[in-house]
């Protein structure tokens, strides 16, 4: 990535979850689900300003495997798009 | 009797932990109001006998999955005096959340602080006593795989069920806008108490997933332990096969026979080729069913299921289902019952019962002695692998073939999610899997030899009744319900014995071949000669092909009924099967004896 950490705050560059690419690195900081999935979610550790880490990605817009602190977490590829991620 | 509730998040070790305490011992208890069933058992603590209870593992007290419910319901309406809080010590500030919600609810409460084996071997370390001053609950660091702390954990609890240790007003469950404040709470307790090293070191667990979770590797290295498995189950299996036949044999020749010469000969009939040889027509599989637990309990505690789901999950959604329902479907081929049960982790009820409707189609144990039996006695030593393959593979497609054909209905269709954690490898202890093992075994053997018993007898009624009629013959009552049943069955190549047998699976699978052994007064080799004589192969297959696919027994009907709620969803699984098996036999027979 080219962003270095002055330009991404100036210019704060979010994405979906589904946009990173093994091993990259990115802060939570907006979930769209509705409220049940949002309980959960918080719950598995996805919340504003954990670094989530992608490990890698299943065959066919299968699940994505995803670390955050010492959590493994395993999210399908519909649920991952609604996890918006900034840069850092 | 003071009464304990162990609870935690999933993959903490809970029934680990709860198989420690309790030795393996617990029984389904009755809880008023509580429609699942929990486990308990009676565990002694500081001299005295406390209720040990297991309560489902659950992320949030303000969930929405059945799990989550049933967890809120007993700790509203049952009288708790002491809560095991149950955390991973390796996830200690997400997990906190939890046990703060829950120590908020002011009952005398542990925190039990798990796998701190796991935690030391990462770096971790963690301040027990510092972060008990700051909760103001007792804590003990654990390894409940291992029992390391185990002396520490039983003087906390003594002491704290003794004292009512910190109880205070408690509120009642939390709201919900609490939930932020004790989310900045756990996240500063674990600042606070944990060390953690900057870069977690590589675990070994990171470098099989390469290879485990491999996009194109994946799934081909999970068929083959697949496959690994029942093959090491069926080597091991065989010579214990062949060693209790043998033993069954000689008590039958030299104990009973002589024993019960005496006797009439109606009498000496029932006991010997009805009862004795029905029970240990099926009692001969027994070995090859405690092996074949064993390996599952095995594969489902190392936390490789966890991998298949990953890897079948993009073709799951495609069917309406999910990558737990695939792991659901392997764990029916145990038993179709547990299996059942475990959807209970999905929230959405379309998609359990989308998943509850395949879930049957799987390759159960009892299912599997009466291919087993039926596939030694029709096929060559160098055949039988593929026969029973092709079975399995047909479960599988049946069952995907059912999820593609309903997942359109409204009743099944599901927008949910599929979020689960990924646990790293553990190489469970001899202990625990000899534990889950004999759990499942005692299970089996306790529903099966209840039902096999009195499936026995009444087949032995059937087919010697009314008195002075060949045996099995078309005079008896079950010649005649063969009789009857014939122009159904007739066109699928299934005769009037075999009938007999399949109203009998019905029941219980395991039933099947006890009733083959008392229809025919046969058993051991002379059983299997027998069929092999009085059936072809295309008609053999074709009666498995049936009894794979039609109407579960009772025990899963049962449990279908009671986990839906529904009897109309109840029937329509009872008779889609029951119609796919007709048909499903109807053409392999029509076309393979046209061929």
């Amino acid at each position: 990535m080219v962003n270095n950490e002055n330009h991404s705050q100036i210019h704060p560059m979010t994405l979906p979850l589904t946009s990173l690419v093994p091993g990259q690195i990115a802060s939570v900081c907006a979930i769209h689900v509705g409220e049940a999935l949002q309980h959960r979610l918080h719950a598995m550790g996805f919340r504003a300003g954990k670094r989530v880490r992608l490990i890698r990605q299943a065959a066919f817009r299968g699940p994505l495997h995803v670390r955050i602190d010492s959590t493994d977490i395993i999210i399908r590829h519909r649920d991952a798009h609604c996890i918006e991620l900034r840069l850092t | 009797m003071k009464r304990i509730a162990l609870l935690g998040m999933p993959n903490t070790g809970k029934s680990t932990l709860f198989n420690r305490l309790t030795g393996g011992s617990a029984r389904v208890g009755n809880w008023p109001g509580i429609t699942v069933d929990l486990l308990a058992a009676k565990i002694p603590v500081g001299g005295a006998i406390a209720e040990l209870v297991d309560l489902p593992g659950i992320y949030d007290l303000h969930g929405y999955s059945d799990d989550e419910r049933v967890v809120r319901h007993f700790l509203e309406e049952q009288s708790i005096d002491l809560l095991l809080i149950l955390v991973n010590g390796v996830q200690l500030e997400r997990q906190l959340v939890l046990a703060l919600q829950l120590a908020e609810l002011g009952i005398p409460a542990v925190l039990l602080v798990n796998m701190i084996d796991e935690a030391r071997s990462l770096g971790l370390s963690i301040d027990c006593g510092k972060l008990g001053a700051e909760i103001e609950l007792p804590v003990v660091a654990i390894s409940a795989k291992y029992g390391e702390g185990r002396q520490a954990m039983g003087q906390t609890m003594a002491h704290t069920l003794l004292t009512g240790g910190n109880a205070r007003p408690g509120t009642a469950i939390l709201r919900l806008a609490e939930d932020d404040r004790i989310e900045q709470r756990a996240a500063a307790l674990a600042a606070q108490t944990m060390r953690a090293p900057l870069v977690l070191p590589e675990r070994l667990t990171d470098r099989l997933d390469r290879l485990a979770m491999h996009n194109v590797l994946g799934l081909p290295l999970f068929f083959l332990t697949m496959l690994g498995v029942f093959a090491g189950v069926f080597w091991l299996g065989e010579p214990l096969q062949n060693g209790m036949q043998f033993l069954f044999d000689a008590f039958s020749t030299h104990v009973l026979e002589p024993a019960l010469a005496p006797a009439p000969d109606l009498l000496r009939g029932f006991l010997i080729e009805g009862l004795y040889g029905g029970i240990t027509t099926v009692a001969v599989f027994v070995p090859v069913i405690v092996l074949f637990f064993l390996f599952m309990a095995l594969v489902e505690d190392s936390g490789y299921l966890s991998r298949a789901a990953y890897l079948m999950d993009a073709l799951m959604a495609r069917l309406g289902l999910d990558g737990r329902s695939f792991v659901m479907l392997l764990m029916g081929f145990g038993c179709n019952v547990p299996a059942l049960m475990g959807t209970r982790v999905m929230r959405s009820r379309a998609l359990r019962l989308l998943s509850m409707l395949v879930i049957p189609f799987s390759l159960c144990s009892a299912r599997l002695q009466v291919f087993l039996f039926i596939i030694a006695a029709l096929f060559t030593p160098w055949q039988a692998p593929w026969v029973l393959m092709s079975l399995y593979l047909m479960s599988f497609t049946l069952a995907f073939l059912t999820a593609l054909l309903f997942k359109g209905r409204r009743a099944f269709r599901s927008e949910e999610p599929f979020v689960i954690e990924l646990p790293p490898y553990r190489l469970p202890t001899l202990r625990q899997i000899w534990a889950r093992g004999w759990m499942e075994v005692r299970h089996f053997l306790v529903r099966a030899s209840k039902i096999i018993i009195a499936g026995v007898v009444l087949v032995w009624l059937l087919t010697h009744l009314p008195a002075g009629v060949a045996p099995a013959g078309p005079a008896s009552y079950a010649g005649m319900i063969g009789h009857v049943m014939q122009p159904v069955l007739g066109p699928l190549g299934i005769d009037e014995k075999l009938t007999v047998a399949l109203i009998f699976g019905f029941v219980a699978k395991e039933v099947v071949i006890g009733a083959l052994a008392v229809i025919y007064g046969l058993n051991g080799d002379a059983l299997t000669s027998q069929i092999a004589h009085s059936l072809n192969w295309i008609q053999a297959y074709s009666f498995m092909l049936f009894c794979l696919i039609y109407t579960p027994c009772l025990s899963t009907i049962a449990t279908l009924r009671s986990e839906s709620r529904s009897l109309r969803y109840t029937a329509f699984a009872v008779a889609w099967p029951l119609a796919l098996a007709w048909f499903a036999s109807f053409v392999f027979f029509q076309i393979a004896s046209r061929m």
